[in-house]
Parts: structure tokens; sequence; C-alpha cells
């Protein structure tokens, strides 16, 4: 099957074959580019950012970001996760908001500096 | 007051042209917004600096890399600044508007890192009604992004381009249910990765060869109606529908700024609508410098802070008279950067950036002077929104009398 790497802007396009002994990919042009595809095809992974509410003056919101990479089904059960977040002082950027999230080893940081 | 060097611009390539031009030069730079970090500050999605720094960052993370960078040069910064003239002496004396009043500063030479501007409905001609609900795709990230307010709840999505693309993928996570994405071209224009990770990930439909024909809408936006259109965008009768939605979102192009390029009578590039440039980034203006998304439209913010560092290298240096030479260009460009040569300055290291003008596989890139080839490099494939990037070694060639020719063919 065709496949495009989404693990760096060069979006290799991947041909990944199920083979008996496991999968072939052709393609990648770094090692990333296979795991990535074995990965799609096992337990797709994706890194999540997006915002949580604050009530700092000047920052209605704050964006975060996961700090590795989530299963992909989990993403909307991640978002539900920091909609019952409110941030309520000013925290230098890259702060753990919360750890573990969603049941993973993941956790979540800022990531824009709150001056 | 005098400057060395001014620049314009607090986003990604100014920053990168002051902290490179502080190291010889005095500084000021002048940025319009409460804050440095232009664009990067709404863009919270990440993929940001793995080619400057390996590591997928977010667009404020990136940004904070080159404030805090800046934190340790003596650049003077000025917030909350506008420049409104620049007029020419012996220097370059500029008017700006800031929260002390009117204020003027002289300066050797300036930098414009004023990035560039999204494409309206007015530009796109879209009939129908005046209603409420129509962003640009900007607009509606900062709204999102930085003022934690949703623009609406079901969308529809016109353009392909990256940041259309995002948004399609952010209004989703946030709760609303973006309709479809629509693309007047018959193939996308963001980046394939976007394609995959924005829109297949969240069963978002890209509908290609159809766009916007009407907005219908009393007070607020109620329906949009598509048509499909011809391979020269026009549309097709008899192919219209109708689509219920409370908001439209245009993400239809980029424009490089250049009202105060155009000022200084700044020669301009059809193609790229930036300035035509010299390899250190130095418009056909004396000592006047363009980088970043004013000089032209780029997809990867490293290269942005590259043409910014180019910029800024270059104007903290005394200046050498120039002498320019065309660098011609034959085969399916869609544009090249830089434009001339200064055969006077170094040549062994010319950064050139590119775009193909459509989809092109098994291509050639040739570089002769005076028919003598100096450099090549083939591509298995090449696309529009993929900009492309060479280092070109001119230096044994002979440049001041030889004609230099960059072409694009199958091989």
């Amino acid at each position: 099957m065709d496949m495009v790497c989404i693990v760096c802007p060069n979006g290799c396009r991947l041909q990944v074959d199920k083979t008996d002994g496991g999968v072939t990919v052709q393609g990648a042009r770094c090692k990333r580019g296979e795991n990535f595809a074995i990965s799609e095809l096992t337990c797709p992974m994706r890194s999540v950012t997006s915002s949580v509410r604050t009530t700092v003056d000047g920052y209605p919101v704050v964006s975060v970001r996961t700090d590795g990479e989530i299963p992909k089904d989990k993403m909307f059960e991640f978002i539900r996760e920091l909609s019952k977040f409110t941030l309520d002082k000013r925290v230098p950027i890259g702060t753990v908001l919360i750890e573990k999230v969603c049941g993973t080893d993941i956790n979540v940081i800022t990531t824009s500096e709150m001056l | 007051m005098k400057y060395d060097v001014v620049v314009i611009g607090g986003g990604p390539a100014g920053l990168a042209a002051a902290i490179r031009a502080s190291k010889n030069a005095s500084v000021l730079l002048i940025e319009r917004e409460a804050r440095l970090g232009g664009i990067l500050k709404q863009c919270i999605h990440d993929g940001f600096g793995v080619v400057r720094f390996g590591e997928k960052l977010s667009g404020p993370e990136y940004a904070d890399r080159f404030i805090k960078e800046l934190r340790d040069t003596n650049v003077t910064v000025s917030l909350f600044s506008f420049v409104t003239n620049i007029v020419k002496n012996d220097c370059y004396k500029l008017t700006y508007v800031c929260a002390d009043g009117v204020k003027t500063v002289e300066c050797d030479k300036i930098i414009l890192s004023t990035g560039c501007r999204e494409r309206t409905r007015n530009g796109i001609f879209i009939q129908g009604d005046r209603c409420a609900g129509i962003y640009t795709a900007g607009a509606a990230q900062n709204l999102v992004n930085i003022l934690g307010i949703m623009p609406g709840r079901k969308v529809v999505i016109l353009g392909s381009g990256d940041i259309g693309l995002i948004m399609a993928r952010r209004l989703t996570l946030e709760g609303a249910t973006v309709e479809g994405v629509y693309e007047a071209k018959s193939t996308p224009s963001g980046l394939t990765r976007n394609i995959h990770q924005c829109l297949h990930d969240f069963n978002i439909p890209l509908h290609l060869s159809t766009t916007v024909t009407r907005v219908i809408g009393k007070n607020r936006l109620e329906q949009v109606e598509v048509s499909q259109v011809d391979e020269k965008m026009r549309p097709i009768s008899g192919t219209e529908r109708i689509v219920d939605c409370d908001t439209l979102v245009l993400a239809v192009g980029l424009i490089p700024e250049n009202e105060l390029a155009k000022d200084l009578s700044v020669k301009i590039d059809p193609k790229t609508k930036g300035a035509i440039v010299d390899q250190n980034c130095q418009t056909l203006t004396d000592n006047v410098y363009a980088c970043g998304n004013a000089l032209h439209v780029n997809d990867l913010v490293d290269y942005v802070s590259e043409s910014g560092e180019t910029a800024g290298e270059d104007a903290s240096k005394p200046c050498g008279k120039r002498k320019l030479v065309p660098v011609k260009v034959k085969g399916k460009f869609l544009y090249m950067v830089p434009q001339m040569l200064d055969v006077n300055a170094d040549v062994s290291k010319v950064i050139t950036y590119f775009r193909a003008s459509e989809e092109l596989s098994k291509q050639k890139l040739t570089v002769t002077v005076g028919g003598k080839e100096i450099f090549s490099k083939r591509f298995a494939k090449l696309l529009p929104p993929e900009m492309e990037r060479v280092v070109i070694d001119y230096s044994a060639a002979d440049l001041a009398s030889e004609q230099i020719l960059i072409e694009l063919k199958e091989g």
C-alpha cells in the first residue's frame, strides 16, 4: 500500500507491503520513515497540539502539546481532558500541566512563554 | 538616533536577521504587535524546526528560541510600533508610530521582514450576501489559538493550502464539524503530509476542482454554493450544490507584504510577488534587504530564518560596490530566488530556492555559465507546494562576462 510519512516536512512517499516475516518499507529517506510505516499498521501514534483556558490577564488560552506521541484513537479523549483544565497562574514555557494524560506515559506541556 | 541596521518586522525572518546583524552592527527591531514572534505565535501546531533543530516544535516554541537568543544581544526592540514612512537622503530616515507617539530614526540599511498577507474574499471575487461568518484562515486561527474563541460550528474551508488544512484539523479537534475542504485547482496546494495528518486522520473530505461560487446568509452565513470548475478554473454550469454551514474559512493564498518596499521603489518580481534580490537578500535598491515571507512565500519556517540570517549577515558588513548580473531560468519553474548575483561578493555558497510550476517527475536541474555546466541535481519528484533548496558554488565560473542559466528538464 502507499503511504505518506508525516514525521518531517520531507513527506516521503512510502511503499509499504506486508510480508510473511513482517513489513517491508520502500521510499523512506531515513529510518524514522520505516518506523512510522510499521507503527501506522499496528498502532498509529500522533503528537497532539491544542490550547487550555487560563485566568491570566492577556492570555485567554495558552498553547500546549503532548511531549511525545499518544495513540491516534485517543486524540478526542485527550482534547476532552484539556477542556476540563484551567490554568490559574503564569508558568514558563515547557511547564508540565497534566502528567500521564489519558493513561499514557505522556505529559501535557505549555508551548508559549507567558510574559 | 541612528542605527547601522533597522529590521522591520519581528517574526521569524526579522528575529533571525536582527540576531545575526547585531554581531557586527547596531540594530533596531521594529514590531507592530505587543509580542515578538509574528505569525508563529498563533501557529500552535507542531512540525517547526525539523531542519534547523532536528525537533518537531510548535510555532511559539520555535519563536521562543530566537526571542531568548535576541535577549542576549544588544538589539533594541520597539514593540507596538508601525513604520509609516521611509525617506532616503544621505541615509534612510524612518517614521514610526508607537506608544510614545510619532518617532523618527535614521539608519544606513533596512531589512524588510514584513511577512505576507492573506488573500481575502475580495481577492477571489465570491458573489453573494454580505453576512458574518466569513474568515480568512489566519483570522480564524487567531480567534481559536490566541483569543480562545470558536469562529463557528459548521465549517466549510476553501483552499487546500497548509493553513487551510491545519485549520480543518484544529476546528475539528475543538468540536466544530468541518463539512469539507474545497480546492479550485486539480491538485492539493498544501504539503502531502498535511493532507494525511489533517484531513485523512479526521475523515474530512477534500473536493478538488471545486470552488465556492456564492455565499448565502441574511445576518450570519447560512449556506454556500459550491461548483465544479473546468481546467481554466471557470465554474461549470449545472454542477452547483448548496452546502449548509455557518462559517466559511478562506485559505486562498498568501501575498508578500511590500507596501514599504514599493515606497522605496524596490523592484518586485511578478512571480514571487516579493522583491528581486541578489544572493545576500539585497534588493535592487542599495542597502535595502528583503527576507522571509516578504521575499517569497515559504512553506518551512527553517528557510525563513535562513534568509533572515543571510540578510542580517550582509547588512551588518560594510557595503562594497555591487556588480549585479541576472540569473536566467528555463523550464517549468514557478519561481526562483535569488534572481540576481552580485559578482563582487562571495558566490561560493549561493542558497537558491525554487518551486516547479506543475507536478513533475524525473527532473534534472542544471546550472550553466556560458554554456559550461557547473552544477546539476536530479529530483525524482517536484511539486509546486514543496519548495526546493540547492546550494550552488559559482566561484570557478566567469560570471562577469558569461550568461548564467538555470534549466529544469527531464533527465
